[in-house]
Formats: C-alpha cells, structure tokens, sequence
C-alpha cells in the first residue's frame, strides 16, 4: 500500500460520548491529499473534540480514526510526529523567547542542533516573526502569538497541518496573510490542511471544502458551490437599495410591490434606511427576471431606486440553511435514543 | 516544485524518527526553567539562612562538646543534630536537622503545585502533549527536573555546612560519619519526593495554581504543627492510658500510639532523620518495648554507639513507608492526569 493513495484522513463512524452528551455522532469523513478543508460550525458543535480524537489526544467512544494510515488512538506517537496542531487559544511560556519556545518544540520532535535552528528560522519567516524571534513571548499580542502557534505547527515538517480556529484573534491583514501562507504551504510543500473555525466568510475563501458540523453531526460536505445548491433549494438572491429618506415612509409602500414579482420567494426589508432589502428569489434562474422587474417596478412607481445587484449565496447563508434543515432532523431523531434504550 | 512533486517526495521521505525519551527533553527544559527561576533563589537563600543561623548559634555548644568528651564520636554530624538552646522556633527544635525536616516539604511544594495546572493556564498543554511525546512524559519529566532541583539545593546547603564545620571549627569526619550524612541525605531526598508527589497531585487535581499553593502549605502546616496533637489528643481519647492501666496493657497502648503516630510522614521523617544523625540512639526515638524484659534490657544498656547498619535496620521500615506514601501520592496524580481531558 503506497502512503500516497492512501486519504491523509480517514473517519469512519467517529463518535465521541461524554455521559449523555454526544460531542461527535458518527463521523464520516474523508480528506485528499494536498487540500484545505474546512471544518465550520458553532462553538461546542464538536469540532474541537474531532479535533482531538484525530491526534490521538481523546480516545472515540466509537468509531476509526486512520491519519497517515495509522489509528491514532494506538499510533499517537507517529501520529504527532507527522502531524502538526496550532490548538485553539494556543499559549506559549511567557518567560521564554519565540525561539526558545520553538526550540523547544523542535527537541520534542527528536531536532537538534543546526537542523532545528534552520527550521525555527524557516518557520519563523514564514509566518513573518523573524524580528521578534528573541522578544519574550509573554510580549507577543494575541495575533502573533496565534502566528507563532503555526510555526509551532510548522517545526516538525507535517506531512498534515490541523488547526483549530487559526484566525479567531487576528487581525484582518493577518487573516489575509496567514490564509495566503496556507495556500504557499499546500503548494510549495503538498501539505493537507484541516482547520476548523466558526468565522465563516473569513475561512470560504480558503478552503477547497467544506464540512459544516452542527450538534456532533456534519449536515454538510463538498466545495461551497455544492453546499449552496445543496442547500439554498435552487435560490438566489437579489439585493435592492432605495433612497434613505424615502425608505423610511415609503416601506410599507415598498414590501407589497417586490412581494408582487413574480419568482420572488421572500422579502426582508431594510434594517435600517439606506440598507439594501434582500429578496429571495426561485429559480436561482429567475434572477435576471426579477431584476428587471424590480426597475420596471420602481420606475413606474417611483420608488427612488438607488442600486440593485444579484448576490451569490455566502457561506453564512449556506450555514443558516444547513443549520435550519439539520434542526428538524435534529427534533426527529432526539427521540429515537431515548425508544431504544427502553 | 509542484504540488505533485511535493506530494510525491513525501510519500517516499522515510518514515520520521520519534524521540525516544520525551522525559528527558521535557526535564532538561523544566530543570533549567527551576535553576533560572526566582523562586529557586529565594528557596536558596531561605534554607540557606535557615540553615546557616542556628548552626552559627549552636557553634559554641559544639566547641563545649568536643572539648568534654576527648576523642569524642559522631562529633562531626552534631553540626547537624544539636540546636542552640533557649532559641526555639514553633515549639521546635531549630537544629539544622529540624529545619530541613520542616523546610523539606516547603520545598516539595513549592516546585510541583503550579506544575500541571501552570501549563493548563498559560494554554501550553494541549501543544505539549500533541508533540511526539507520551502524556507521562510530561508529568514524568516534571518530577524529575523539580526533584534534581530540590537535590541541588539541598546538597549545597548541606555541603556549606560541612565545609564549615571543616573549616571553621576543625572538624574532620570519620568515614562512617560521611556515610551516615549521605543515607541521612538520600532519606531526605526521598521525604522531599513525597511532598513534591503530593505537590503534582494537587496541581493535577486543583486547576488554580494558588489553589494548589494555599491546599499544599495548608496540609503541611496542618501536619507539621498539629497533627501530632490532633492525634495525640485522638488517641488519648480513644485508648487512654491513665495510672490504673495494668502494665502490659499500657505497653501495648503506647505501641498503638506509636504507630498511629508513624502514619504522619513528618513522623516517620524525623524518627529516621534522627536514628541515622544520632549513633546513640539505639532505638527509633518513639519506640517502646514490646515487653517488660526489654524494657529492663534498655535500661540496663551501657551508652554506645550504634554502628550504621544497625541504625539502617532501625530506619528501614520508615524510609520504606516513606516511598509507599510517596508512590501512592504520584500513583493518584498520575492516573488522574492520564485520565483528564486536554482541553480546561
């Protein structure tokens, strides 16, 4: 069996049960060689604790777990050693410098002398903290300790890189830049990334896929085209913008005319004058003909249209859909445990 | 290089080394982290002085001593056995044996209670543990380097004494004198591995490292200072011994006492600290005659010497306790730490 065909992550039926608390439902998941996937979802939605039955660091109540083509749960050294994590709100030892912290981890890893330090200084200027490699790290603001957190990550060469919430305490240049070494990382080095994150519209830009994990289960799976035709029922979406200070008297004016178009399925109004209203319109296909409906409307009624625009379904939309369907299957099956055991 | 070559010289890189000893990486960083910290200065010059003042004090009653008894024995190791007199700290005897009794745990303690629960604070354990290391490692690790730090300290402190008993006062010791200091310091060691075992249980257990602090030094001020009259006043209680109690009965109570009042590790510390100081006791400092017959035996024994193994002989049960009380404290904060979730 060569390393190279074998998936980098392999999830069959993962489950993690804390009492009666369920943090992963069986897990199926699957993750290609060389790609970023991105695992979104809420605080608590289980993502952490994937997280951590996949590096071997909480054993599944049930269910495999194969990373490298190794169980993590028996094979957690090699695991670790392969396998590079920045953990949510990483720390590091405040009385000691950047380097002296990597320094570290490098011995942990089995690096020494001139191998480790031309890895520290490689990992370093990849996450642009070369010049304050020396500064101690009880000094670093919360995005350059995040930072430093990857090139932690990124001492021990990982064949996979995990990371949890990497972008949550930075700033949106640093997004910007650490997203784009992402992208350097899986090209120069065909590193797979998993990373998971609830900062959704940040991580869209990113990921090849997709996972979107709510309540222990992952309701969606694919690239966000996917997931948008999976989830958005065939809609799209059209924003209208009126004159702010009509707006204000004239909504009620307004709502009926956009409601009356044909292929319009829903209509929020403004939330405040000046707002763009958002208009739900189906089939997705329908969008050109609602557009023009909308200007033929406010032309003939003198709404005071000032811009009109088609937008695609962002990956918050995605989710709230995702989450809205995922709900009623939640309420179904809640039953069910509670029908087996008696 | 493309993607595809990246992926392809992965595949075929060799599988990657796993360092084989993770404890070691792991005390080498903590030992130095101890050695530079502040705390380890102000140990040091804490025991130093606490070590240092009463031998100052106790120098005159030692000239006394070697110049009463000609060609005296075991005149070297009462540097660290004899006090001086009128001066008394908590009811205690401040000999340089009484402090480091006193000062061990203090530094058992100190060096562990913040050692698990410090990395859960400052978010650095979930990285620890998903390097390449066992999750024992780390508390492994710790233990050692905290240890070997307290052994540094101790061991300056006790060869600063030494040296100025040479020096000063002109005392040479006699080879079983210099062994009998070097199992004294080996018990001690051991005695300091229970409290630090005891510390890294509470760091384990107790998330708040100034949680952990203010429970460690509350236990051992709690042992030290009253335990042996809480269970004094217990076993008095109890099983009470008045003057109406036939003899054989009363031994057999004081037996009981002793025992219970072995199962305190300052006890059991300071019983062995003091056989393995003082060549003329022949007998555990506590202990009673099983029967009249060797009742009548001690009281009969002319003054001697004890030779080190007969001491040792008198001693092991203690240092033997000594390790089991250590084993079981670790055992616990092991097994906890093994257990618990990495995340807080």
């Amino acid at each position: 069996m060569s390393a190279a065909a074998e998936p980098p992550i392999v999830a069959a039926g993962l489950t993690k049960r804390y009492g009666s608390l369920v943090a992963v439902d069986s897990l199926d998941l699957e993750l290609r060689r060389g790609e970023i996937f991105g695992l979104l979802g809420q605080n608590g939605a289980g993502k952490t604790t994937t997280i951590l039955m996949l590096l071997g660091l909480t054993e599944p109540t049930g269910g495999t777990a194969r990373v490298l083509g190794l169980d993590p749960a028996r094979d957690a050294l090699r695991v670790k050693r392969q396998v590079g994590y920045l953990p949510d709100s990483v720390g590091f030892y405040g009385d000691l410098t950047g380097r002296q912290n990597l320094r570290y981890t490098a011995r942990l890893n089995g690096l020494r002398g001139r191998d480790a330090e031309a890895r520290i200084e490689e990992a370093l200027g990849q996450v642009g903290l070369t010049h304050r490699g020396d500064d101690q790290a009880g000094t670093y603001s919360r995005g350059m300790l995040q930072r430093l957190g990857i090139a932690d990550a990124l001492i021990k060469d990982p064949e996979i890189l995990i990371l949890d919430e990497p972008t949550a305490a930075i700033d949106p240049i640093g997004v910007v830049e650490i997203l784009q070494l992402l992208r350097d990382l899986v090209h120069e080095r065909g590193v797979t990334v998993l990373l998971s994150s609830h900062l959704l519209t940040q991580v869209q830009s990113v990921c090849d896929r997709v996972g979107i994990f709510a309540a222990g289960r992952l309701i969606g799976l694919g690239t966000v085209p996917q997931l948008a035709a999976k989830f958005g029922n065939d809609t799209g979406q059209v924003e209208v913008t009126f004159e702010g200070e009509q707006a204000a008297g004239a909504a009620k004016r307004i709502k009926p005319v956009l409601e009356g178009i044909a292929g319009v399925e829903r209509v929020d109004p403004a939330t405040s004058p000046g707002e763009p209203w958002r208009l739900e319109v189906r089939p997705a296909s329908a969008g050109r003909a609602v557009r023009e409906a909308v200007l033929a409307a406010a032309a003939r009624d003198g709404l005071g249209l000032t811009a009109i625009r088609s937008t695609e379904a962002s990956l918050d939309d995605i989710y709230r859909a995702a989450l809205r369907q995922a709900g009623l299957h939640r309420q179904a099956e809640a039953t069910e445990p509670e029908g087996a055991v008696a | 290089m493309t993607a595809v070559e990246a992926i392809d010289a992965a595949a075929t890189a060799p599988a990657r080394s796993v360092p084989r000893n993770g404890w070691l990486v792991v005390a080498a960083k903590e030992f130095a982290d101890h050695i530079l910290s502040v705390r380890f200065f102000v140990l040091l010059i804490v025991l130093g002085l606490a070590a240092g003042i009463p031998l100052f004090l106790a120098t005159e009653r030692i000239h006394q001593l070697a110049s009463q008894v000609s060609g005296a024995q075991a005149v070297f190791l009462a540097l660290f056995i004899i006090g001086p007199q009128d001066v008394s700290i908590f009811g205690l005897d401040v000999s340089v044996q009484g402090f480091i009794g006193l000062a061990a745990p203090l530094l058992g303690i100190a060096f562990a209670f913040d050692a698990v629960n410090g990395e859960r604070a400052q978010g650095t354990l979930p990285r620890l543990v998903a390097q390449p290391i066992h999750r024992d490692d780390v508390i492994n690790g710790k233990f050692v380097a905290s240890l070997a730090a307290i052994t540094l300290v101790l061991l300056s402190v006790v060869l600063l004494i030494a040296g100025f008993g040479l020096l000063r006062l002109g005392i040479v010791p006699e080879w079983s004198e210099v062994l009998r200091l070097v199992v004294w310091f080996v018990v001690t060691v051991l005695y300091v591995a229970l409290w630090l075992a005891f510390g890294m249980l509470l760091s384990v257990v107790i998330h708040r490292a100034a949680t952990a602090a203010l429970v460690g030094f509350g236990v051992w001020m709690g042992i030290a200072m009253f335990g042996r009259f809480l269970l004094t006043l217990l076993l008095g209680a109890i099983a009470p011994v008045t003057d109406s109690t036939a003899v054989e009965r009363a031994l057999g109570l004081y037996q009981l006492h002793a025992f219970v009042l072995r199962l305190l590790p300052t006890t059991l510390y300071s019983e062995a600290s003091t056989v393995l100081l003082n060549p003329s006791l022949v007998g555990a400092p506590n202990s009673t005659p099983a029967t009249l017959g060797q009742l009548a035996q001690a009281q009969q024994q002319i003054p001697t010497l004890l030779s080190l193994d007969q001491s040792l002989l008198l001693v092991w049960p203690h240092v033997v306790a000594l390790v089991a009380l250590t084993v079981i404290c670790f055992a616990i904060g092991y097994i906890q730490f093994m257990r618990q979730e990495v995340r807080a």
